[in-house]
């Protein structure tokens, strides 16, 4: 039940001198279980076009599809009860994790503030203190120790894990997250990649991060879409994009640091292919090349 | 021009949820010098960065600005006009919904002529290349621009001391950049001392000299031979700039790399001589 967007349009603003066409005819598919970079500068549309899977913008013009739901542009206009999906039911299918989602917490405690999602699509009794207590366990906090206490009495990092929680207690199958390792230090940067990883293989197949950071979005996903004014750009492989080096420039996309580096040691004559995506593969292209085996 | 002498602060003291953030820290930072400070998150970093223009005073120890005490309650003024600090959030940081307004806020504060006011917001502007804004709305800008802004106010000021908190945290690479290049130049043409908190080991290698803050406490300061010390690096929740992580995982594996590696540039001369 794979993700479809056809033709999507959308302006901010329309009729004011403000107006701003921030999506042009946008078309996507992502398969189910992918783990997709999404990236681009600020303002190009990102947030925008995924704000639409789960109804949170409202649609303009165009048809997206998500597993068996279906939205269909109305110039913007409220869709009439019958012609509209059912956006409970949609919301919890895909889940999103907005951009330093621990400003968004609000309860008195930690296991209130997860329920409230998986509360508001009508789970309760039993089952939503078993889904907020694997929710809080899956990312990683110790449930016994945390469930009571007020959220903002812990690290940024444990609120972040928190606003995490509340979005999975709803059991998405896709997750949308805009930039979860903004302001995290490396660390914390790492230990929230792999527990998305985590995420991926146990709960919710489909992820769809949006990323500044391209080392990140080449080491972790499987494809990358491209987004600039507005308009998809393209989609490709981490392996495809980022050995491009034209098509990045005219599309003003840094390389991953890794890439960088591996195509300047080339340009040097070293003898590497200038193509490697992550640490270990540019290290061993060095070794390699100059000789040292293990 | 700024001394930090065995400084103790604890948030929250004599309550339930005291915290001690900062354990006896001590460090200096002269006239002219781009300091980095790094550390993990809760390691105490903003905190000084409240202690170094008296927005914190030290629970016990000194922080001396230009040799006034913060803890000084009428010096404060001073000190404020010494140290500038532009924070994480570009959004939280506006005051005015025209730019100049915005810029000229600081200044305005000080009491200063009209004329004197606009030259400075002007100069202001042109320093950060936001000369052509200035009649605009900050609130139309990006991330970027609008965090160029900020330090515009804080350079209206005219401080001896930038610092800035985190202020890339919130940018996209090109923003990153357009920051970087203003603060680097603000260093090197006009001497401003510059203390730039941060967890991008990439910008902190640009500095003359950086402080690792691990727990509260110092944990190493130098110059980029501290990138060298790679478990240092870690232990404090920290990784090495790209480069320097390289030239270690081929130094682990028995390649001969001479010298401190940090930007890419030495990695390549050391491999392609």
């Amino acid at each position: 039940m794979p993700i479809k967007i056809t033709d999507l349009n959308y302006v901010y603003s329309a009729g004011t001198p403000f107006a701003k066409h921030a999506l042009k005819n946008v078309d996507l598919y992502i398969e189910d279980g992918e783990f997709w970079g999404v990236i681009g500068h600020t303002g190009s549309g990102k947030s925008t076009l995924f704000s639409h899977l789960n109804a949170l913008t409202r649609i303009q013009s165009g048809v997206i599809q998500v597993d068996e739901f279906t939205m269909t542009g109305n110039g913007g206009k409220k869709l009439k009860r019958k012609n509209r999906p059912d956006f409970k039911a949609l919301r919890a299918r895909v889940g999103m994790v907005f951009q330093y989602p621990e400003y968004q917490l609000f309860a008195e405690s930690v296991e209130e503030d997860v329920a409230f999602g998986a509360k508001n699509i009508g789970i309760k009794g039993d089952e939503l203190a078993e889904r907020v207590e694997n929710a809080i366990k899956m990312v990683g906090l110790d449930y016994e120790e945390v469930r009571s206490r007020s959220p903002f009495d812990l690290s940024g990092g444990q609120k972040r894990r928190v606003a995490l929680a509340g979005v999975l207690a709803m059991h998405p199958k896709v997750l949308v997250l805009d930039e979860p390792t903004a302001g995290l230090d490396p660390r914390g940067k790492k230990e929230i990649l792999d527990l998305i990883t985590e995420i991926k293989a146990a709960l919710c197949p489909t992820i769809i991060m949006i990323s500044h950071n391209m080392d990140e979005v080449a080491r972790y996903c499987d494809k990358i879409a491209v987004m600039a004014d507005g308009e998809l750009k393209l989609t490709a492989t981490p392996k495809e994009l980022f050995t491009q080096t034209g098509l990045l420039e005219s599309l003003h996309i840094e390389m991953p640091q890794v890439t960088a580096l591996a195509c300047a040691l080339a340009s040097r004559g070293l003898d590497v292919s200038g193509a490697a995506l992550t640490e270990d593969e540019l290290v061993e292209e060095i070794l390699r090349a100059k000789g040292v085996t293990a | 021009m700024i001394e930090v002498r065995n400084v103790k602060f604890v948030y929250n003291e004599g309550a339930e949820d005291e915290k001690e953030a900062l354990h006896n820290v001590s460090f200096t930072v002269n006239d002219g010098e781009f300091v980095a400070l790094v550390g993990h998150n809760g390691s105490g970093k903003s905190t000084l960065a409240r202690l170094f223009n008296g927005l914190l005073a030290p629970s016990s120890g000194i922080v001396k600005v230009d040799g006034m005490d913060t803890s000084d309650k009428k010096a404060l003024f001073d000190i404020r006009k010494t140290v500038g600090v532009v924070f994480q959030n570009p959004d939280n940081q506006m005051v005015a919904s025209v730019i100049e307004d915005d810029v000229a806020f600081g200044p305005e504060n000080l009491g200063l002529a009209s004329e004197e006011i606009s030259e400075r917001v002007e100069w202001a502007l042109k320093s950060v290349g936001m000369a052509e804004h200035r009649k605009g709305t900050p609130f139309r800008l990006s991330g970027g621009q609008k965090q160029r802004i900020a330090i515009a106010g804080v350079l209206a000021v005219k401080p001896k001391v930038m610092v800035l908190d985190e202020s890339t945290a919130m940018l996209d690479p090109l923003g990153r950049d357009e920051v970087m290049n203003v603060i680097t130049r603000l260093n090197r043409e006009e001497k401003m001392t510059v203390i730039m908190i941060t967890h991008f080991m990439e910008e902190a290698a640009l500095a003359d000299r950086i402080i690792v803050m691990r727990d509260g406490r110092v944990a190493a300061e130098g110059g980029k031979e501290i990138f060298r010390k790679r478990e240092l690096i870690e232990s404090a929740g920290l990784e090495l700039p790209v480069a320097a992580r390289i030239a270690a995982k081929l130094r682990e594996r028995g390649l001969d790399i001479e010298g401190d590696v940090t930007l890419p540039g030495e990695l390549i001369d050391a491999l392609c001589p």
